[in-house]
């Protein structure tokens, strides 16, 4: 039971981080009808986003005691991080909870590079075949990624979570077991988030008129139009949004992982994965699809499994995505005619 | 079918390249073969290559043995306070570079990849003329980078690598480590981990997927099954996985109540991190408080840690706060330079770039057969490690191995690791047969 809850946890976890990529990537390939391989580079963007808040918190005054001597006799100096010689314990906490603090720049600055990246260059590609557009969009990301590979190296660096939520949670005891299960906080943290997340851009869609609209161009762009809306803006306001999601999905992720360069493409291949199983398209299936190929990998990567076919936890996803393609070509949730011509 | 319309003029223009193209490569080779051995210095000036790690898992090691082999080649050249010159027993240098020739250097990048170490060896070797090869933080790159070194006709001094293939199966005559290896960590740690945790113990391995993880396992699990432990699972991990969860989460109901870590550096950092975050050491299993062993690590690491490196165990090839005069001279010297100690990464290259000056001294040459020569069988102290054999039988060397602890109440932040034990080189000296593995014969030409 202990084993059960733990790998469900995790998998849950790992399923958030999926979903909410796989959100906007369906996102703009509903809208759009682009594909955008460069999706994966703005969950990067948004993890180094963090690493930037941290690090603007982390600018320190130097004084040198002359009294105190390091080992190798020279006096020792004394590192004072200025917000909080400025702001005293207030600082001190700003520091602490540099992460969450992230996410308030994360979401105009990924909504700024988002819009950037959509009227700069993703519309000139609209008319193009998918080829082109995934050759485009991969080339921009791999620009970005060297781009941030030339600020901050090709080291991750890693960004602590709150003390608070550092440690872990009995998840055993709240479920009125008796042994301890035990997992940390802060994952727990980022799987509220990732739910909270999902639920409120799938909630934005539906009972919005904003999203009603979004929603109706999805089936019928052309419709859309004849009645006077100006589709195109509100799509390119959607490829922001998904922008702004995977960027503060990365942020919140960099206590989990260490930030390096590279994790966007490793995050980006699962989630096509993922928006297939779930169908090209369709939010509420990239959701589901994340969470359940996340559990999913979780559970065959338990010894017990890898011990009857071992290696199965590192081509799970891709087996599930072969059998879906065969036998539901359009995904668990995927409309009619979409990619099916 | 223009391509076919050649007249006669542009034949013999044709020829005339093609022909000096293929006496190219004769040249070169008829003009190394002047030489009495490979890259032998004409000038002034000797080159050597220092090739770590500025990338990857192992990165922060890197960065510290490129401080370290900067000071020596400073101090080879009588620049700064000397350091462990001033220590090195029987040392023939005198601070005026190598052979009287100024000591200059090239750095690469080994990336913690074999190939792109041996790229970058390859390139100092034939672009720069580096005459030796040192540093490196991965016994896969170590490995790679020797082979290489043994064809290329130059002396490899190892870096950081504990695998024990480095000096046994793997071993070459070119290639010489001063570090110490797994068998000797699990030799060392095997007594205190019995003291510590008792004889009847379930351990759970989670191994780094190359061949210094499997050394260790293989060292580490050795020793503990004669203590009396069992060996309840084995697990490969890919390098720089980043997220281990998947990882540690089955350790809990494994019925194990040991985890120990065949990681290093940032992978190191991460998965004792997230075991920690996993509330594995405030568990109990089968009875008794549950534990993690991390058989190798060193303050780098300990410093990514934090708290979670406070009681765990592990050995270490060297520490800043032994007290001898080595030590506290190299300690100085590079913490006046750079603000802070030197991890035992630094401080094995700066010996090791010290040794390599000594024989070439000894031997009056360059040549690596005489470098070789010298080395073999050498006896040295002041070192910072007490009285050290680089046996010839395997170009490893023999010195007492630490065991340390994370410290429960550091005073400052490089105040994170105690000495608890300093095992006697007897203790782990072994057969270097049991190994296997040729040295092979010296090759000093290109």
């Amino acid at each position: 039971m202990d084993a059960f809850i733990i790998q469900l946890l995790n998998g849950l976890d790992k399923g958030g981080a999926y979903a909410l990529i796989a959100l906007g990537l369906t996102l703009v390939f509903g809208t759009l009808g682009v594909v955008n391989f460069a999706h994966g580079a703005l969950f990067m963007l948004g993890a180094f986003v963090a690493v930037a808040v941290r690090r603007i918190l982390q600018l320190e005054t130097v004084t040198v005691d002359p009294d105190r001597l390091t080992p190798w006799g020279s006096p020792m100096e004394i590192r004072t991080p200025l917000v909080q010689a400025w702001l005293g314990d207030f600082g001190e906490v700003l520091l602490q909870y540099s992460v969450p603090l992230s996410i308030l720049v994360a979401i105009p600055f990924m909504l700024a590079v988002g819009l950037a990246m959509e009227r700069g260059l993703i519309r000139f590609f609209y008319r193009r075949t998918h080829a082109e557009q995934i050759l485009v969009t991969f080339g921009l990301a791999i620009v970005l990624q060297e781009i941030i590979k030339a600020f901050f190296g090709a080291n991750p660096i890693p960004v602590s979570a709150p003390e608070a939520l550092a440690g872990s949670a009995n998840v055993g005891a709240w479920l009125g077991l008796e042994s301890g299960v035990y997992y940390p906080w802060w994952r727990l943290v980022y799987l509220a988030f990732s739910i909270l997340m999902a639920g409120l851009v799938i909630a934005f869609l539906q009972f919005t008129t904003w999203g009603m609209v979004v929603r109706a161009g999805m089936q019928d762009r052309q419709t859309v139009g004849f009645l006077g809306i100006n589709i195109q803006r509100r799509f390119t306001v959607v490829f922001g949004i998904a922008a702004a999601i995977a960027g503060i999905a990365g942020a919140m992720y960099t206590p989990i992982v260490p930030a390096n360069y590279h994790m966007g493409m490793d995050f980006l291949v699962l989630s096509f994965v993922v928006v297939v199983v779930g169908g090209m398209g369709s939010v509420a299936g990239a959701v589901l699809a994340g969470f359940l190929l996340g559990v999913l990998q979780s559970f065959v990567s338990m010894n017990e499994v890898k011990d009857l076919v071992p290696g199965i936890d590192q081509v799970i996803i891709y087996l599930v995505a072969v059998v879906v393609l065969l036998v539901r070509p359009r995904g668990l949730m995927g409309r009619r005619g979409v990619m099916e011509n | 079918m223009k391509l076919f319309n050649v007249n006669r003029r542009r034949f013999l223009r044709g020829s005339v390249a093609a022909g000096a193209g293929l006496a190219l490569p004769t040249i070169f080779t008829s003009a190394s073969r002047a030489q009495g051995y490979c890259n032998e210095p004409t000038g002034s000036s000797v080159v050597l290559g220092f090739n770590v790690p500025q990338t990857g898992p192992y990165a922060d090691e890197g960065a510290d043995e490129l401080r370290a082999l900067q000071l020596a080649a400073k101090h080879l050249n009588g620049e700064g306070d000397g350091g462990m010159l001033n220590t090195f027993t029987g040392s023939q240098l005198q601070g005026n570079g190598i052979l009287g020739k100024k000591v200059e250097y090239v750095t690469g990048d080994t990336q913690t990849k074999s190939d792109a170490a041996r790229a970058s060896a390859r390139r100092m070797i034939e672009k720069d003329g580096a005459l030796m090869i040192t540093g490196g933080s991965s016994s896969g790159v170590a490995v790679a980078v020797q082979s290489l070194c043994q064809e290329a006709g130059v002396i490899f001094m190892a870096g950081l690598t504990h695998s024990n293939d480095t000096t046994g199966k793997d071993k070459r005559r070119n290639g010489f480590r001063h570090f110490f290896n797994a068998y000797m960590s699990g030799q060392a740690l095997g007594p205190v981990l019995a003291e510590s945790y008792g004889n009847d113990r379930r351990a759970y391995h989670l191994t780094a997927d190359y061949t210094w993880g499997w050394t260790q396992e293989e060292s580490i699990k050795a020793t503990t099954e004669q203590l009396g432990w069992e060996t309840v699972e084995t697990v490969r991990t890919p390098l720089g996985a980043g997220d281990f969860s998947q990882y540690i989460t089955p350790v809990v109901n494994s019925g194990a109540d040991v985890l120990i870590l065949n990681h290093y550096g940032k992978d190191m950092v991460n998965s004792l991190t997230q075991a920690v975050q996993f509330g594995l050491r405030e568990r109990e299993a089968n009875g008794k408080d549950f534990q993690i062993v991390v058989p190798l690590f060193s303050e780098l690491m300990a410093q990514g840690a934090g708290e979670a490196i406070k009681g765990i165990y592990g050995t270490a090839n060297w520490d800043w706060k032994l007290e001898n005069d080595g030590t506290q001279a190299f300690t100085k010297s590079f913490g006046q330079e750079y603000g802070q100690p030197p991890s035992q990464a630094a401080h094995t290259c700066y010996v090791q770039a010290l040794l390599y000056a000594n024989a070439v001294e000894t031997a009056g040459t360059f040549n690596p057969e005489g470098v070789v020569e010298a080395l073999e069988d050498l006896e040295f102290d002041g070192l910072g490690n007490g009285p050290t054999l680089y046996r010839g039988a395997d170009h490893q060397c023999f010195k007492p191995v630490l065991v340390v602890q994370g410290k429960e109440e550091p005073q400052d932040k490089f105040d994170l690791l105690e000495v608890v034990r300093e095992v006697p080189t007897e203790q782990v000296t072994y057969d270097p047969s049991i190994f296997g593995g040729e040295l092979g014969d010296v090759n000093g030409q290109c």
